[in-house]
């Protein structure tokens, strides 16, 4: 994959005979093995392998579940049950699944945060970044579909408030939002049907997203990784092969992660859920809180944060409409950031401004989650609009602005000088971008051991 | 007949206002609502465990006394035999089975009829009533929920301030806190206090409470279950005790359908502990609660076993990888 030669060189004469006809050993080797990575990739690089390993995860466990579900109103609940208590480790494969979404949000806000960080969103890897945020998107949405399978009063009563922010639309064009929600429904209210649709689909997405993860590493081995300097590699040394070297380091991260998981698996797990799915759901009793799972709360804190008034500036029938397109805003805003961020340096380490900027936008974005988890009223509504306001201004004000205005520190010249100090730095200067290393670089390494 | 007809509906319609009033009471209050006291149970934390004598005492008490009202429809009689739960021999429990009041209906048989039969091993536990309107019918409008998944389906909710907040979830995150709805159970069946407490309202409308009622001015008190504050300087307004619910503190809104289930040391001479343990209120309530966490969650006692080897695995095998890495790694300056 990408822009990289593989070194491949099949040894048997069936895979001679086999990579003529389809070079998929080769291709795997060129991506996985003698693929050029910076050599000074930190921890926070290791997510990437981690996501691949949770939607390995979640797949795996997601088809077994499968096999047991029933997906109908009057048996999910029960068949859910059946799973926890009858089916061998049934228990397991079930807290597995259910930690493991969350995990999987975990693991991928640290990776977007990394991304933020180092800059990776800017040329060449725009693509890149963009498939990121379909990922995201896809990945919301598989998760919430999940959520309602339970059948539970929280799933329920959340596919009712999620599905009927589509009548918003109403205010544009009369029926259109209520004809969208009613159609996502199949019919006049959440139901039986609604959730035999939504398993259909939250079956579906996951191969979807597999589609799209493979095109976000096929962009990734394209235009190369970034690193912590957000320097383009210039010379083969400053780049090692991805093994042994970035798959010894992926494997600690894996693991270390993996401790976190099973902590929450084997000790923790319904700890991430709310008490209210463990009652079946009940159209006719509404639970007093309605909270959506964590890693949902910062974006459902966008969306009540618009109320008849947002900070003194009355909203009046667009209230309902604006949090809607807010809420989706804030993820759909991401996928502008490469061309919003008008600095030329990549990395917030060299940033002195910008660097207040991107720990006052982390900071909000934990803030809006504590705020999503509390009741809309009072207090809580302003602070809500005053970090939304905060939140937009790091992509609309924080990034053009200060990218004009900055004067970064002085960067190191090349990577090899970042890392290794003066004595190794490149005459050339910077030589533009898309650089990767080559078999050379690898080779080079190699002649090192 | 009419007459009582309508009662019962009047009845109805009253526990239905009651249920209305107590969610609105239940808003106002989970800012400061009562705080529930974390108890250490012998199935706390990561290392805990069930202590078989208490789920088996809890079972007696979920038989002799909740049994009365409430199902337990998830939980099948094997199950009371199998690891990790009371234990209770295999023989024992074929013979509380066949003996169990309410019987399992079966059929069609062959002339097409459904019939009546005793439980087997394999049959759930159920409750008196055939289906929830049986249920409400004969209890005033209330539904006495299955407890099969009760202390899962309940939690202690903590509303810390925002700068606290982080400190406590990781702290309940590090020592594995899971027993919210145990807590919540045992504290919700000690928590019936005899009487309601009185009020005192003064000229500006404000409720206070008091202890010794003074006889000169009766019509000022108030017997209130929960106090709503006035807003902006409007009076307080006093929740009454509703007909057909009681008092309880830990309860939202403060008044529920349920009586007190143990009127006194051993309910009243129902309970009679086999192990020399008394039966308290307090003993009572505890060992029920720890029973039905174990039916919310038979695989308790595995989960936790298997969690520790599978971080052991995981402990050594993150060392043993570093130390590749390192080694990996150390042939390149970087």
């Amino acid at each position: 994959m990408g822009g990289h030669t593989s070194s491949y060189e099949p040894t048997s004469r069936w895979g001679k005979w086999f990579d003529e006809r389809l070079p998929i050993a080769r291709l795997m080797h060129g991506s996985f093995v003698d693929f050029p990575t910076p050599r000074n990739l930190n921890y926070l690089w290791t997510f990437g392998g981690i996501l691949s390993f949770c939607l390995v995860a979640q797949i795996v466990t997601g088809v077994i579940l499968a096999m047991h579900y029933n997906a109908s109103d009057v048996a999910a609940f029960n068949s859910i049950e059946h799973i926890r208590r009858d089916v061998n480790y049934g228990w397991l494969l079930r807290n597995m699944h259910a930690v493991g979404a969350s995990m999987f949000f975990v693991a991928v806000y640290i990776h977007i945060f990394r991304g933020l960080y180092y800059g990776s969103y800017k040329a060449p890897r725009e693509v890149l970044w963009i498939l990121g945020v379909i990922i995201l998107l896809l990945m919301m949405a598989t998760a919430f579909l999940g959520y309602t399978l339970p059948w539970g009063q929280m799933s329920f009563w959340g596919v009712t408030v999620i599905t009927n922010l589509f009548s918003a639309l109403d205010t544009i064009y009369q029926g259109l939002g209520t004809g969208i929600v009613e159609w996502l429904w199949g019919g006049y209210s959440v139901s039986g049907v609604t959730l035999n649709r939504f398993f259909s689909l939250h079956y579906l997405l996951p191969f979807v997203l597999t589609g799209i993860v493979i095109l976000h590493i096929w962009a990734l081995h394209t235009a190369g990784q970034n690193n912590p300097t957000g320097l383009d590699l210039k010379e083969p040394s400053e780049a090692v092969p991805m093994h042994p070297y970035a798959t010894s380091k992926d494997a600690v991260g894996l693991f270390a992660f993996l401790l976190l998981f099973a902590w929450f698996v084997f000790f923790l797990p319904d700890y991430l859920g709310h008490a209210d799915n463990y009652t079946p759901a009940n159209p006719l009793v509404t639970p007093p809180h309605i909270v959506p799972e964590w890693y949902f709360l910062p974006f459902y804190a966008i969306l009540r944060a618009f109320t008849g008034s947002f900070l003194g500036l009355p909203l009046g029938q667009y209230a309902k409409l604006l949090g809607v397109l807010a809420m989706f805003g804030s993820i759909a805003i991401l996928a502008f950031a490469p061309w919003l961020d008008w600095s030329r340096v990549r990395s917030v380490k060299y940033r002195p401004l910008f660097k207040y900027a991107f720990w006052t936008f982390a900071f909000t974005c934990v803030a809006l989650g504590w705020l999503g988890s509390k009741p809309a009223e009072g207090i809580y509504t302003t602070m809500a609009q005053i970090f939304t306001v905060l939140y937009f201004a790091y992509f609309l004000i924080a990034m053009p602005v200060l990218g004009l205005i900055e004067t970064p520190n002085k960067l190191p010249r090349s990577i090899n000088e970042a890392v290794l100090g003066d004595g190794h730095t490149d005459p050339g200067g910077r030589s533009g971008h898309g650089g990767t290393g080559t078999v050379a670089g690898a080779t080079a390494v190699a002649e090192k051991r | 007949m009419t007459t009582l007809h309508n009662r019962r509906r009047l009845r109805l319609a009253a526990s239905l206002a009651a249920l209305m009033a107590s969610a609105t009471v239940s808003i106002a209050e989970t800012a400061h609502g009562p705080e529930i006291e974390r108890q250490t149970w012998a199935f706390s934390g990561f290392r805990g465990q069930f202590d078989k004598a208490q789920l088996q005492r809890g079972f007696q008490v979920y038989e002799k006394v909740c049994a009365a009202c409430h199902g337990l429809n998830r939980v099948a009689f094997r199950n009371l035999v199998q690891p990790g739960g009371p234990e209770f021999p295999e023989e024992s429990v074929k013979a509380l089975a066949a003996a169990w009041p309410n019987q399992i209906t079966d059929g069609p048989n062959t002339e097409g009829k459904m019939f009546e039969r005793p439980a087997l091993l394999s049959d759930p536990i159920r409750g008196p009533y055939k289906n929830d309107n049986e249920a409400r019918a004969s209890q005033n409008g209330a539904l006495p929920p299955d407890l099969s998944l009760i202390t899962k389906a309940r939690g202690v909710e903590r509303n810390p301030s925002w700068w606290a907040h982080p400190f406590l979830m990781l702290g309940d995150i590090f020592r594995s806190y899971q027993e919210g709805g145990a807590d919540y159970l045992r504290a919700l069946l000690t928590s019936y206090p005899p009487e309601v407490p009185v009020y005192l309202r003064d000229d500006k409308g404000k409720l206070n409470l008091v202890q010794t009622q003074n006889d000169a001015d009766k019509s000022k008190y108030e017997t209130c279950v929960a106090v709503a504050a006035g807003e902006a300087g409007a009076p307080d307004t006093c929740n009454k005790l509703l007909d057909g619910l009681y008092y309880n503190t830990v309860f939202p809104g403060h008044q529920l359908a349920m009586p007190p289930p143990f009127a006194g040391e051993g309910a009243g001479g129902v309970i009679a502990y086999e192990d020399g343990t008394k039966p308290t209120v307090e003993n009572m309530s505890a060992d029920v609660s720890a029973f039905l966490s174990w039916t919310a969650d038979p695989s308790h006692d595995q989960r936790k076993q298997m969690g520790w080897q599978v971080m052991l695995y995981l402990l050594v095998t993150t060392v043993l990888l570093y130390l590749g890495k390192k080694r990996i790694w150390s042939r390149i300056k970087h």
